[in-house]
């Protein structure tokens, strides 16, 4: 997302992210479109900027590729960390210290919300992985599967009490304030936790369905930057006056090459491709999906003759990849300009000041938001083949029996399945 | 919810208009809590408000009772089109009439909105009984096949592409009223259609299980007014200074002690307590489960002196029926006060003014949409969960699936049986 103040650097999202531009990033807007050359300015200060965004910019890469490496569990850690950060962000968005002094404990039951929120979301995602990991210990599995039993009920309770706290705490003339504030609060904890639930949800199923739309994400931006900088005449929206049609342009045939690139890259990777089924933390072995296994094609005559490559290997997962990159390059920045009209429409700069260089979180996570859902949507209605009774059957199973129920159905089912089977010939 | 107007006629929620009081309806609230006795004043204005008020009850009722017993579809059609009401008179609230003129079309992008909502949520409550109607014609099945496992994703780009049209008409010096309309529409759309899901839920469960929460909250409304009205001196809340603790604890005790007949009474009518697998209109026929299977239960001796009966004979979904009445009588009402505190914050006297004499819809369901929400889970937490057995299941895999996928399940549930065993 290309940031609406001077200074010019790619602006990528919180997990990746790629310095290419070295050089100063202040200086005005219209002579960096018709100039294309103005590039170095002699001003310490400007250095200075540029130096504080590119250590920033490559720990947080350093972080996030260790994160990546050691693992699903530590990345959706990450995923919670960002998550309270930019909740906090967007709570604090829109308080006014004035009122809020008269409104002792209110932002208590911010989070109160949150935490039923992350309660909920959390819970139904993780409920097959918890009792996955828990069936060694007897107690601890009856533990589990009631609380995942009762989850919605704990949850909805939690909410009602937060509900009976707000219209308990209602002071006279701050009604308008009150209300404005329990709406901004429900608002940002759906973006917020639609979009992380889904991560999350991807993550499990392989890192791989996590790195490739983030790693896409950050390829636009970045494509979209340089483009721009080259090429950059015509004026793409008035809501971000610094993007420009030729950067968006050359950013989506970019960002759709690499997708088909990097899914192959990806697709290698055991590590990226396993889905994990429950909590545990170690290595992944997993017989690989059709998804990723290459399939090999000729190469037509002339380009054989040319280059020494007889076939070429393809990864089915790369197709899919081309429409992730289709999305992340037309629809994904959508998020971008969402976001600059909001902070306009509220003359705000930045959604806070976390990132020294960039701003919020906020400011890096919001295409980054818009592709999470795309990616969890499109595997689930495309990848995954969807046996929708028969998925929906086997979690009322898991949910409401106990384990010598479901063993006691099972031979049940085997048995009729057999008389049919052997009633048929 | 009693009407912050000055009318003290019985307040009682959309679905069915009770009216006991055929009292004056405009009495100026201060005296009658003192009094207690100011009741009937000659004067031909407050008659004729009150007979409108009748009027209006009177057919909101006929009309409510023809429809339950039409069915479940019919119910599920009331429903959708008493939130189009709600969501218009919600969607009309906070528009300023200067600002629209500057933006055409932006009302358009708030029904497109809703329909994508209602597509959602109908989609996924009524994807099992969509499929079973229609098991019957292989090309209509693998038509609503399709549709269902692709649902989610229509859905998604419905609404994706409402987002990208609402960023391209944002107008500049307009941004803030847009961003406002925006996160009102969300959250309309979240309040609405979250009961009205959870209200069709519960329809196909059993019209017993809509039916049941529905009446308990009138039956709250009426007597916290009766009480307040009789007894009633302590002020409950500020947000609504003419209830009274009187009327809350008297309403609370009558409210339970009429969960526990009520279901009594409504637990005997198949037509009310069978659940709805399909989209048919015919006449239901089921086990109605051990909920409401009569247990008999003898009274202790002292009783049996006084009164001839032996032993009484009790359905056990009462005792779930006094959890139901217990939550309307305590917490339902702070969809009330929510309400009032949001009009007072915003300065309306009503959210509408659809029903003559009552205000519009959301006003008379406020306290109807907590309650519709507590029911649908504490169904889904408490009650599905005891009639599950092994049979059952086995009845929905016959049933359901064809013998592919009885197969696939097998295997599938074989694996997982596996894992689990492995582990332990």
């Amino acid at each position: 997302m290309q940031k609406d103040q001077g200074s010019s650097a790619p602006s990528t999202p919180t997990n990746g992210r790629v310095r290419h531009r070295r050089r100063s990033n202040e200086f005005p807007v219209e002579m960096s479109r018709t100039n294309g050359n103005h590039l170095l300015a002699n001003d310490h200060n400007k250095y200075r900027s540029m130096w504080i965004r590119a250590c920033s910019s490559l720990w947080m890469l350093g972080g996030f590729l260790l994160i990546l490496y050691l693992g699903h569990l530590y990345i959706w850690a990450m995923v919670v960390i960002i998550q309270i950060f930019m909740a906090r962000e967007l709570f604090n968005l829109l308080r006014k210290a004035h009122e809020d002094k008269r409104l002792p404990g209110f932002r208590i039951l911010n989070w109160h919300f949150y935490f039923t929120a992350m309660l909920f979301v959390y819970g139904r995602i993780f409920s097959h992985g918890l009792v996955n990991t828990v069936t060694s210990d007897k107690f601890f599995y009856r533990l589990v599967s009631r609380l995942i039993k009762y989850q919605m009920v704990i949850c909805y309770f939690l909410y009602i009490a937060g509900f009976m706290w707000f219209i308990l705490t209602l002071k006279k003339k701050m009604y308008k304030y009150q209300f404005g504030q329990f709406a901004w609060t429900h608002m940002i904890l759906i973006v917020v936790f639609t979009q992380s639930a889904f991560t999350v949800a991807n993550i499990f199923e392989g890192i791989f369905w996590f790195l490739l739309p983030a790693s896409l994400i950050a390829v636009n931006d970045v494509a979209a930057y340089f483009f721009g900088f080259f090429f950059g005449k015509t004026p793409l929206i008035k809501l971000s006056p610094k993007k420009t049609w030729e950067g968006f342009i050359g950013a989506s045939v970019a960002t759709m090459i690499s997708a088909f690139v990097l899914a192959n890259v990806f697709g290698h990777f055991q590590w990226l491709t396993c889905p994990r089924k429950d909590l545990s933390t170690g290595w992944l072995h997993c017989d690989p999906d059709p998804l990723f296994k290459p399939e090999y094609y000729p190469l037509p005559v002339w380009i054989s003759q040319r280059l020494s490559w007889k076939e070429i290997a393809i990864l089915p997962v790369q197709w899919h990849a081309l429409w992730l990159g289709l999305f992340a390059s037309i629809i994904a920045p959508f998020g971008g300009f969402f976001a600059s009209g909001f902070k306009r429409a509220f003359k705000i700069k930045d959604f806070g000041d976390s990132i020294p260089g960039h701003g919020g979180f906020t400011d890096r996570m919001d295409c980054q938001m818009v592709m999470a859902v795309f990616a969890y949507i499109y595997h689930q209605s495309f990848v995954v083949p969807q046996d929708y009774t028969v998925e929906m059957i086997i979690n009322e199973i898991l949910s409401s029996l106990t384990l010598e129920e479901q063993q006691i159905l099972y031979t049940k089912l085997g048995q009729i399945l057999q008389e049919r089977m052997l009633g048929l010939y | 919810m009693q009407k912050e107007n000055n009318n003290a006629a019985v307040p009682s929620a959309g679905t069915t208009r009770i009216r006991h009081r055929k009292r004056s309806s405009e009495v100026v609230p201060e005296p009658s809590k003192a009094n207690g006795g100011n009741f009937l004043v000659d004067d031909r204005n407050k008659y004729k408000s009150m007979w409108i008020r009748t009027h209006s009850t009177v057919w909101m009722i006929g009309g409510f009772a023809l429809i339950v017993y039409m069915g479940h579809l019919y119910i599920t059609a009331m429903v959708v089109v008493i939130q189009i009401f709600m969501a218009k008179e919600l969607f009309n609230l906070l528009r300023k009439a200067h600002e629209d003129r500057h933006l055409p079309g932006f009302r358009l992008l708030n029904w497109h909105f809703f329909f994508t909502a209602m597509l959602f949520v109908y989609g996924r409550l009524l994807s099992q009984p969509l499929v079973n109607t229609v098991t019957s014609d292989k090309f209509l099945y693998q038509f609503v096949s399709n549709l269902i496992k692709y649902h989610m994703a229509i859905c998604y780009f419905s609404y994706i592409a409402g987002f990208m049209w609402f960023i391209l008409t944002l107008k500049k010096k307009m941004y803030k009223y847009q961003f406002g309309q925006y996160a009102w529409t969300h959250m309309i759309l979240i309040v609405v259609f979250t009961q009205s899901s959870f209200t069709v839920a519960n329809i196909f469960e059993g019209i017993f299980w809509f039916l049941l929460p529905a009446s308990l909250i009138i039956i709250n409304d009426i007597f916290a007014y009766i009480f307040g009205f009789f007894f009633g001196r302590t002020p409950l809340i500020k947000l609504s200074p003419k209830k009274t603790w009187e009327g809350f604890i008297g309403a609370s005790v009558t409210t339970i002690i009429s969960a526990f007949v009520l279901a009594n009474i409504l637990g005997r009518f198949k037509w009310l307590t069978c659940p709805r697998k399909d989209l048919s209109t015919g006449w239901l026929q089921c086990d109605p489960g051990p909920l409401f299977k009569p247990e008999h239960h003898t009274l202790p001796g002292w009783i049996t002196q006084w009164f001839p009966w032996k032993e009484i004979s009790i359905l056990p979904v009462q005792w779930h029926a006094l959890c139901f009445g217990l939550f309307a009588s305590i917490i339902a009402p702070f969809g009330g006060f929510f309400a009032s505190g949001f009009k007072r914050a915003f300065k309306i006297k009503d959210f509408g003014d659809s029903i003559p004499g009552h205000g519009g819809i959301t006003d008379r369901m406020d306290c109807q949409m907590v309650m519709a929400v507590f029911a649908y889970i504490y169904h889904q937490s408490f009650v599905v969960r005891e009639g599950i057995s092994v049979e059952m299941i086995m009845d929905q895999i016959l049933t359901n699936l064809n013998f592919e996928e009885q197969q696939t399940l097998f295997m599938k549930l074989g694996q997982i049986l596996q894992e689990r065993l492995g582990h332990a």
